[in-house]
């Protein structure tokens, strides 16, 4: 099928690239202001596939400035976003350790006992006394991204002149030499291992004159084009985190005002920053991101998620709330570090997959967006000269992008985080002095691969977990086919949670009541463990220990089991394979189909 | 066979199952909690119709598919982002409540004034489909009601099965009590098909029939005509959902006879 511009994934990016495409793609007359080259006479065709269900299913705790969002929708009406609300307050709050579980270094554990002696606290927290400057988002918005895409997709529909296919997995780029021509669509009649079965109806190409790529952070289509055509010189992408949220129904009696912003830091681990957002309607968003820098072999975010929401200062306003949903997501945050060719012949990518999230402000859907409106704009540029889309003329699109504040943002932010690698102190001295610097001063230097500094299970539990002990929860859990981080962790002193089956729920449960997730038959698994013998001889597992959704499962023999029926496509897995095959990590997490159907996140 | 089908689908559009459903009493009577900001689909009894009269125009030839919908307009549009990838269709759509508390007598009328402007349908070649139950809340009976003001007598009900003869007639297997199919023999349309799950899965999503359909979609959305549709003098004295109880377990190895004991007893309340 011929198509003129094809796109991969739906989300912010994408939403700004189509919303400002589709204004300008028909006359006022109702001509085509664009004729065309595939159907002569019709407006320019542009079609847009998603790999979930439906637009809204997106996942992301957002809070934004939307610099660019509200420059495409200078009348915002921020009452016809669902769950939208503008940002009323904000404060930068550090979570102390109530339990005492906590793998906290001797320096901060002196410094938390200063603070205790000096500053009388409460609810064990203490509240920063202003927010640093590159952090704040008091001119923006809290939003809920699933509610954002929908009321972005709807205006792309009213106008109808831009066509968005959810529920179409796209396969992989076409690629002839250097030149993108288009995209494979997934096959579909196949069983798990992708052989056909009835009603095979392999994956259609899709052909194009310009490929816009907008597929997030793991997108198959983008680390695809990453493995064919390579990355930039000294570029690579070896930051992440997976940040996981519940959307929590306030009990009635919580005034918290709508657009109240919480950034925190200090808990369940050192390592681990979090959030609170409240919506309109007594709706809050709540989560934490657990970085590829915390360096713990289980890297699990679902039982520390639950320890989050209860910490004292968090707990009162959150006990005796409910759950009205749940999601996790994957963060590209190597940020400029982890920018890959933004065009080539055929081809331009914008948002997360372009390495556009900003990890010094924190930043994502307004960087995303922007990109998207810069594309387009160049786009139409080129369309009404009539040039073709080669890697020379999409230029056109890098050069706005380069000189807009979301290249300035990003280079003040390119090596802000990479103190992290040595330390939480040296992590934070790191960020601050890269803000006021301008991004000349840093600490540290970013790692090779996401698991580079991942300690072993020995060196990370010292001093909490001796080694006959390490051995005997490794094997009970082996013989019990479980992950081992819930025993881990109660052996280092986690309570366990008190399930109370409103917002307090088992992991499984979680999956059931936060977003059922969806996998529909004729799809082939989207995990895919190369070599078998491999896993066979990893230590850590990481795969199992750190999947969002318990999909990944331990296996007595070989390879971990994989659940299609359970997996939110986090992409978690994706980064966290410590093994590699030819250079390649073992797991291979390909395009696919389906995933958690809740349009709150 | 020289006897065409001009089939016609009814369906609702309601929101996604698998979303957190809440009813609440609202100014206006009966509703879900964040009912607006609920994605949609279409109802699942109605797309069972949907793809057995797509399947049907394309075992008869020159038989044509209509599928006629009243909702909000922008989850018409929404919705069709998906159902459009599965069949070819023409859409008649119509801008309307789809909460399903509404006078069925009301929306019937909707419908019914929707199908007779159809510039090229023949009645006389006309299969009403839709859903014989609804997820909509509704009070299932408008399917029966729009045939009835279209005029059209032969009506049948649970339909899991039609089978087109060379004579124009048709067979007809409808659901009956004891798990049992009632077989009637139609001499030929108009008839309307109150259809239970049919025997066909979903049609994957084929991106050729979605590029198709858009262009006449898209004019068809941009045309939808407001339609006040209400409650008026309707009221309500009850509204609740089906009660529903999980007990999540995770147990490895249990043998099978062990899990159907214990399913057993959870179902007798032991």
């Amino acid at each position: 099928m011929d198509v003129d511009i094809a796109c991969v994934g739906f989300g912010p990016a994408m939403g700004g690239f189509l919303t400002t495409l589709s204004r300008s793609l028909i006359n006022p007359d109702g001509t085509p202001a664009i004729d065309s080259k595939v159907m002569p006479g019709m407006p320019l065709q542009v079609i847009c596939y998603e790999r979930a269900d439906d637009i809204s299913f997106g996942v992301s705790g957002v809070v934004t400035r939307a610099r660019g969002i509200r420059a495409s929708f200078p009348d915002l009406d921020l009452s016809q976003i669902p769950m939208a609300a503008p940002v009323a307050s904000e404060k930068l709050v550090y979570l102390l350790d109530p339990i005492g579980a906590s793998r906290r270094s001797f320096a901060l554990r002196t410094a938390d006992r200063l603070l205790h002696a000096v500053v009388k606290l409460q609810h064990n927290a203490f509240e920063l006394p202003y927010v640093p400057p590159f952090l704040h988002k008091d001119d923006g918005f809290v939003l809920s991204i699933g509610q954002f895409n929908q009321w972005v997709g709807s205006q792309l529909m009213s106008a109808g002149t831009v066509q968005i296919w959810p529920g179409m997995p796209v396969k992989e780029a076409l690629i002839e030499g250097s030149q993108v021509r288009g995209i494979r669509l997934l096959d579909q009649g196949v069983d798990r291992a992708g052989n056909p079965e009835a009603g095979f109806t392999p994956g259609m190409d899709i052909h194009a004159a310009l490929t816009v790529i907008g597929d997030g952070p793991v997108g198959a289509v983008s680390r695809n084009l990453d493995t064919r055509l390579g990355m930039p010189p000294g570029n690579s992408v070896s930051d992440w985190a997976v940040g996981m949220k519940f959307v929590i129904e306030l009990r009635p009696d919580i005034e918290l005002k709508p657009g109240t912003v919480l950034h925190t830091f200090g808990f369940p681990e050192p390592e681990i920053f979090g959030f609170l957002y409240v919506h309109s309607g007594g709706v809050a968003s709540v989560g934490i991101f657990v970085p590829s820098w915390f360096n713990c072999p289980t890297r699990t975010v679902y039982r520390y998620l639950q320890h989050f929401i209860q910490h004292p200062y968090l707990w009162r306003y959150l006990e005796g709330g409910k759950l009205r949903s749940w999601g996790a997501k994957s963060l590209q945050e190597s940020g400029k570090h982890g920018e890959p060719y933004l065009v080539g012949d055929g081809y331009a990518r914008i948002g997360e997959c372009s390495g556009s999230t900003n990890v010094l402000t924190g930043s994502g859907v307004d960087e995303a967006w922007t990109t998207g409106v810069q594309l387009a704009e160049a786009v139409l540029t080129l369309a009404k000269e009539g040039k073709s889309f080669t890697r020379q003329n999409l230029a056109e699109y890098e050069n706005r992008r380069r000189d807009s504040w979301v290249e300035k943002e990003a280079r003040v932010a390119e090596k802000a985080r990479d103190g992290f690698h040595h330390g939480i102190v040296s992590g934070f001295a790191g960020m601050m002095l890269a803000a006021p610097s301008n991004g000349k001063l840093s600490l540290g230097k970013p790692p090779r691969t996401p698991n580079e500094n991942l300690a072993t299970y020995r060196q990370f539990f010292r001093g909490k977990i001796n080694l006959r002990q390490l051995i005997e929860i490794k094997e009970d859990c082996e013989e019990k086919g479980l992950s081992l981080h819930d025993a881990l962790m109660d052996r280092c002193g986690w309570p366990q949670v008190p399930q109370d089956g409103r917002l307090l729920v088992s992991h499984q449960d979680v999956l059931l009541m936060g977003g059922k997730v969806q996998a529909p038959h004729g799809f082939a698994d989207h995990v895919v463990f190369r070599d078998i013998e491999v896993c066979g001889r990893c230590g850590t597992q990481l795969c199992v220990e750190m999947c969002s959704a318990q999909a990944i499962t331990r296996s007595l023999e070989g390879a971990p089991n994989f659940d299609r029926e359970k997996c939110v496509f986090c992409g978690a897995c994706a980064w966290n394979c410590p093994e590699t095959v030819d250079g390649k990590p073992n797991l291979q997490f390909l395009a696919g189909a389906g995933g958690l159907h809740s349009a709150e996140n | 066979m020289s006897h065409p089908f001009h089939v016609v689908v009814c369906a609702s559009v309601v929101p996604d199952p698998l979303q957190t459903l809440e009813p609440i009493t609202g100014p206006t009577g009966p509703a879900l909690k964040n009912e607006l900001m609920l994605p949609a689909i279409l109802d699942p009894w109605a797309a069972h119709a949907l793809y057995e009269g797509a399947n049907l125009v394309k075992k008869v030839p020159g038989s044509k598919l209509w599928l006629v919908s009243m909702a909000p307009k922008a989850k018409l549009q929404q919705v069709m982002m998906t159902v459009a990838q599965k069949v070819p269709l023409q859409l008649v759509a119509i801008d309307g409540p789809s909460g399903g508390f509404v006078d069925a007598h009301q929306t019937a009328a909707a419908l019914a004034k929707a199908i007779n402007g159809i510039a090229d349908l023949d009645k006389s070649r006309l299969l009403l489909f839709g859903g014989w139950e609804s997820a909509s809340r509704s009070a299932g009976v408008t399917l029966q009601l729009v045939g009835e003001q279209l005029g059209i007598v032969d009506q049948f009900q649970g339909v899991d099965a039609i089978t087109p003869n060379d004579d124009g007639s048709f067979e007809v297997l409808e659901r009956v009590e004891g798990a049992r199919h009632q077989v009637s023999l139609c001499a030929g349309p108009p008839a309307v098909l109150g259809w239970a799950t049919g025997n066909l899965g979903e049609p994957r999503n084929d991106p050729q029939v979605g590029m198709q359909n858009m262009r006449t979609i898209m004019p068809s959305l941009q045309k939808a005509v407001a339609t006040p549709v209400t409650s008026d003098g309707l009221q309500y004295s009850n509204v609740a959902t089906p009660k529903q109880q999980r007990e999540t377990q995770i147990i490895k190895d249990k043998p099978t006879d062990e899990i159907a004991r214990e399913i057993v007893q959870w179902i007798k309340g032991e």
